[in-house]
């Protein structure tokens, strides 16, 4: 019970928590504050991942990697928006959806001597950003909670980035920028008689929140010193919007604490399922090991059912606000 | 076209000028008026039974639909081919019929959202708080003005979302105050509004008129609008039937015809 406590606290505050809050904290942005439906936010954290990996792979260096990352997420959010955003909600839906799954068949099409080396990915991309470490060489933590000196340092990278993130989006979001962007997820139409276009915030919060979702699909990558189409499925961005629910949407903290208990839950539910088999408890007939790993995104899937009962608007969100809709 | 109607209008002095304007949709003509005037400073009333296409003509003036023909200037400026926030900012304001309340907004951000020549909406310059806290406390203030004017300021942090159907009405006409337009345009202001609500939202219709504002409004029961209206202005099946003072358009055969006579059993 401790061992998974700790293994849900590890990952509660580790590189996949920190980097889903990246990509939330930019989601947020989009959906809780402008009400953009982007169904392709792995879109984003996928053009961040291969624009560094495939940029250091053809013998750039990594700095000119992360720059094109960021830049190719920028171009993706204008070929998503442009066409899109000044038509009804739905067609962002449409486009991004398929767009996200579009990119993901291509990245994996070809060969090992193609591009993106097909399915096979690209790996060994980061060594650069290990080379920079200032961390000495140890292990860092208590009792199972332990981060070697590589694992501490993306770590510690990627909760600077959402520091950074959350910092810059409860700047923006508190401004009169913000106050038109959450005007524009409540009534388009309100926002344009009052002489306001909704069209470029709705674009400058699409490519603002992709760009943060392509540094959530760098650290990832970085951690992982490696990149493959596989990890990129449409599930990722669902996973992310999950995050963003719990915590609670159109809330500055929602995304960061979401993330941490999307986390906890689902490796402390993993790791406690696991223990809990192999020393007899639950017998084999009823759950075996080769299935934890998807019940535990059933019991992800039941605490979030039982939050949209007991806690619609989520763990940071007001219940006032949800409450106005039902009326 | 009755006689009314080729009379020419009282205001000599138009602010708002609309030519040819049709709009159809398939084989339907929505809207065909020939012409129409909206006079500086004045109420003018815009009537007709239900489908006469008054809404729709709204939308086309309002930037808010396309018109397949026609022309308009505002002030001035010609204003057909504008989007709606370019016609807005012409000063020209409208509100809607079914109230867009921005629900999940304070009904003081509500207010503060609509005034112009705010820096801080701009994204670079919102990351610099002190760009644009000297305006923000200007707008608020002036927020707070009309708020109280309007009788809304004890639900001033509330969510709009939270206010009655008549409160919403007001508060749309008070954001589209924040707008400072020259004109503003109240798509049945009065429709489904508690009739309790409804002798003060017309008091503040007049209101507008005495700070030399022009109002040009929607409403398809006439009796509301003859007590307030400088003219009247009566569209039936896309046209304009006539127009004139509130007295005479009432008394016009064709507006008996199109519409009282349909109401009043004749």
């Amino acid at each position: 019970m401790i061992g998974a406590l700790s293994d849900g606290i590890r990952a509660g505050i580790g590189i996949q928590a920190a980097a889903f809050a990246l990509a939330a904290v930019g989601l947020n942005l989009q959906f809780g504050y402008a009400g953009l439906l982007n169904f392709g936010h792995v879109a984003f954290m996928l053009v961040g991942a291969y624009g560094t990996a495939i940029t250091v792979n053809e013998g750039g260096p990594l700095w000119l990697g992360i720059l094109v990352g960021v830049s190719a997420s920028v171009l993706l959010g204008f070929v998503f928006g442009l066409p899109t955003l000044r038509l009804r909600a739905d067609y962002l839906a449409i486009v991004t959806i398929t767009a996200g799954e579009t990119l993901r068949l291509i990245v994996n099409s070809g060969g090992q001597t193609s591009l993106t080396q097909g399915p096979f990915g690209i790996q060994n991309f980061a060594n650069d950003f290990f080379a920079v470490n200032p961390i000495p060489n140890g292990t860092y933590g208590f009792g199972r909670i332990t981060f070697s000196q590589d694992e501490l340092w993306v770590v510690l990278v990627a909760w600077g980035l959402v520091a950074l993130a959350m910092v810059l989006v409860s700047q923006l979001v508190t401004s009169p920028w913000g106050r038109v962007l959450r005007a524009i997820r409540e009534d388009e139409d309100a926002v344009r008689s009052l002489g306001k276009s909704p069209f470029l915030y709705k674009l400058q919060s699409l490519i603002l929140g992709g760009v943060m979702a392509a540094l959530a699909g760098m650290m990832l990558a970085f951690d992982q010193q490696s990149v493959s189409p596989g990890y990129y499925l449409p599930a990722l961005t669902f996973f992310v919007f999950t995050v963003v629910i719990l915590g609670g949407p159109g809330t500055v903290y929602g995304p960061i604490v979401g993330a941490a208990i999307f986390w906890f839950i689902l490796q402390f539910t993993g790791s406690f399922l696991s223990h809990a088999i192999s020393s007899g408890w639950i017998p084999a007939s009823v759950l075996t090991s080769d299935e934890v790993a998807q019940v535990r995104f059933m019991l992800v899937g039941a605490s979030l059912m039982a939050l949209a009962i007991w806690r619609p608007q989520g763990i940071f969100g007001k219940r006032e606000e949800v409450m106005i809709d039902v009326r | 076209m009755s006689a009314s109607a080729a009379q020419a209008l009282p205001a000599d002095d138009p602010l708002l000028v609309a030519t040819g304007v049709q709009r159809r949709f398939g084989g339907l003509v929505a809207v065909d008026v020939d012409h129409l005037e909206v006079g500086r400073g004045r109420i003018t009333a815009l009537i007709g039974p239900n489908g006469a296409g008054k809404t729709t003509f709204f939308n086309l003036l309002s930037g808010f639909d396309r018109a397949d023909a026609g022309q308009w200037s505002f002030d001035g400026q010609r204003a057909d081919g504008l989007r709606a926030h370019q016609i807005a900012r012409l000063g020209m304001v409208r509100t809607f019929q079914l109230t867009k309340a921005l629900s999940r907004l304070s009904v003081l951000e509500n207010m503060m959202l609509a005034a112009p020549a705010q820096s801080g909406e701009r994204i670079l310059t919102a990351l610099f708080h002190s760009r644009w806290q000297g305006r923000e406390d200007d707008v608020r203030e002036r927020a707070i003005e009309l708020l109280r004017r309007f009788g809304l300021l004890e639900k001033a942090e509330d969510y709009a979302g939270t206010l009655s159907g008549g409160q919403r009405k007001l508060l749309e006409m008070a954001r589209a105050l924040m707008a400072e337009p020259k004109m503003i345009l109240l798509d049945e202001p009065v429709a489904g509004v508690n009739p309790a609500l409804v002798e003060s939202i017309l008091t503040h219709v007049r209101a507008l008129r005495a700070q030399g504002m022009t109002v040009l409004f929607v409403e398809h029961d006439m009796d509301v609008v003859m007590g307030i209206s400088d003219d009247v202005v009566c569209m039936a099946l896309g046209r304009v039937i006539a127009r004139g003072a509130p007295a005479e358009v009432a008394a016009d055969p064709a507006v008996v015809d199109a519409y009282l006579g349909s109401r009043h059993g004749g």
